[in-house]
């Protein structure tokens, strides 16, 4: 569906030369809702307008439904562009018109016939919910509303794809949610394929199949949100995640427990779907001769697949703690040891 | 004294007319030269819909030049050019001629003012749905920008009144050649005070309309 190969774009600020992005390879499929996450300044922003060509790649294909668009004259660009749709964080709505007239306006200038215009704006503010502001104008809205004003905007043209530039960004926590179903609601609703650009990591979580991890204008990590939230890899995609997860312990508390055996082990477990947890740990003590101690656990759902995480702590003799471990790794997901010790003496496993 | 300004009422009316005539005539054109001239100023600029250096600088200067001179000096300046337009650089054609000089980069530099407050993202988002820059400018750039615009004529048009007083000069009538003549040179202050209230309630009543429409364009925005 969508394309985006070895993309580099340079920007000129005044006489120095900034790379925004360089080489950055993204494949959106068709139905996919795919997030791109990374802090201010990672090139996020540019990366998603390369999709409707409003930043031109210095070097690089981009192909959308199987069209470069790179080759395209003015005219034909415009006409790819009416089946993408795109949404702002600050929404962008014409001040001067009423809501109707904002969702209105485009089929306008398209010179879409007047009975199918009311037709399909009634649709529309219907699909947003927002049937009854159709006479009011955008500033007598709240954020949300604005939003789903821009949303029913971009659907107007029938789009295949919807951009979304940072949209829930300027909203609050709740009305973010409701966004966040909405476009959901849509992308099953009218398969439609998602493309957002958020620093937010629960956007991601709530609502991404697939994710790409952005830092320095590269894409440090990408594949489905579940993988990525599974086995973090890079550091920076470890820091977002702990934004959902904050399984780091306070180094005060790592200091406090006490190491009674001769070896203990620290692991992070993450477990998906069903794999019965409880069992694993509840029977580790009477299988093996080894304390756990469970310092951090938590579950969450990726669309509709559960995903925990658990930190534990083993300690034993160290032949008895290696078997447990072994035992763990066969029953979950995926176990990393975060660090063990032998006596007083810490090895740290990077 | 009063009966003395009824004798004179003919002279008045015929003043006022004047001045309307030429304000008019110059607004007219002086929109339809300064609108076109006040959106390539914004549309040239780096970044916008159609980046120019090269135009973009030379109507710059061009408009600061004109816009430097007061308006006797200008009109003086360019009697050559007046005379190749209309044939005579005295009466109110002659008057016409160089008022719209005087006024289009004016409204040129006021319309450039009123358009880049169209917020950008506005137009990045029609452009991104695929709407070409002629119908941006025309149905979004324009469309959000019209209470501003119209605040814009507003002060255009006062200050075209303003100018049409020294249009006198050349012969052309109006308000403020008749305060001009009676005011001044005879010395006439009744004279001279209608002629003072005349030119502030025609100010007055403009601003306030303009104000007025303005408002009420905007009173949802």
């Amino acid at each position: 569906m969508i394309e985006l190969t070895d993309i580099h774009k340079t920007f000129k600020v005044g006489n120095r030369e900034v790379e925004a992005l360089k080489g950055v390879n993204i494949r959106v499929d068709k139905g996919e809702v795919y997030g791109v996450i990374g802090f201010s300044g990672a090139g996020k922003s540019t990366l998603l307008r390369m999709i409707n060509l409003l930043e031109k790649p210095t070097r690089g294909r981009v192909t959308v439904n199987g069209q470069n668009l790179l080759e395209l004259n003015e005219k034909q660009l415009r006409n790819a562009r009416k089946r993408i749709g795109i949404i702002f964080q600050h929404f962008n709505l014409l001040s001067s018109l009423n809501i109707f007239d904002n969702v209105a306006e485009i089929l306008r200038i398209n010179r879409v016939p007047k009975p199918e215009i009311q037709r399909k704006v009634d649709e529309l503010l219907k699909l947003v919910g927002l049937e009854d502001k159709a006479k009011a104008y955008p500033s007598q809205l709240s954020g949300g509303q604005k939003q789903r004003v821009g949303i029913a905007r971009a659907l107007a043209m029938d789009p295949e794809i919807l951009l979304c530039d940072e949209a829930t960004s300027a909203l609050d926590p709740q009305t973010t949610e409701s966004i966040l179903e909405l476009l959901l609601d849509i992308n099953r609703k009218l398969g439609l394929t998602i493309v957002l650009i958020t620093h937010e990591m629960h956007v991601i979580q709530k609502i991404c199949d697939k994710v790409a991890v952005m830092e320095n204008g590269q894409v440090i990590e990408q594949g489905t949100v579940l993988d990525i939230f599974s086995v973090p890899k890079h550091n920076t995609t470890k820091n977002f995640i702990r934004t959902i997860f904050n399984d780091q312990m306070p180094e005060e508390m790592v200091k406090k427990i006490k190491f009674e055996k001769s070896y203990t082990a620290r692991l992070r477990i993450t477990f998906r779907g069903d794999a019965a947890m409880d069992s694993v740990i509840g029977n580790l003590s009477s299988k093996y001769a080894v304390d756990t101690n469970i310092l951090y656990g938590s579950i969450t759902s990726i669309k509709g697949t559960a995903l925990g995480i658990l930190i534990v702590q083993i300690s034993g003799e160290k032949d008895m703690v290696n078997e447990a471990i072994s035992f763990i790794k066969d029953s979950v997901y995926n176990i990393e040891i975060q660090s063990q010790k032998e006596g007083k003496r810490e090895v740290l496993q990077v | 004294m009063t009966e003395r300004l009824l004798d004179l009422t003919p002279l008045f009316t015929q003043s006022l007319y004047e001045t309307l005539m030429m304000v008019v005539i110059a607004l007219l054109i002086s929109t339809l030269i300064g609108i076109p001239l006040g959106i390539l100023l914004v549309i040239t600029r780096p970044n916008h819909l159609a980046p120019n250096r090269w135009l973009f600088q030379i109507l710059n200067t061009i408009i600061n030049i004109i816009r430097s001179l007061p308006f006797i000096i200008l009109m003086v300046a360019i009697i050559p050019f007046t005379e190749f337009i209309v044939g005579s650089a005295i009466g109110i054609e002659g008057a016409v001629v160089p008022l719209i000089v005087y006024t289009a980069p004016y409204i040129a530099r006021l319309m450039e003012t009123a358009l880049l407050e169209v917020d950008r993202g506005v137009i990045e988002a029609y452009l991104a749905m695929g709407v070409s820059r002629t119908q941006i400018i025309i149905r979004i750039m324009v469309r959000e920008a019209r209470p501003g615009i119209l605040l814009c004529l507003t002060i255009a048009t006062i200050g075209l009144i303003g100018a049409t007083a020294m249009a006198g000069a050349v012969g052309a009538g109006g308000l403020g050649d008749l305060a001009l003549r009676y005011g001044y040179q005879q010395w006439d202050l009744p004279v001279m005070i209608v002629t003072v209230i005349i030119l502030i309630i025609l100010v007055q009543s403009i601003q306030s309309f303009g104000n007025w429409a303005a408002k009420k364009m905007k009173k949802n925005a």
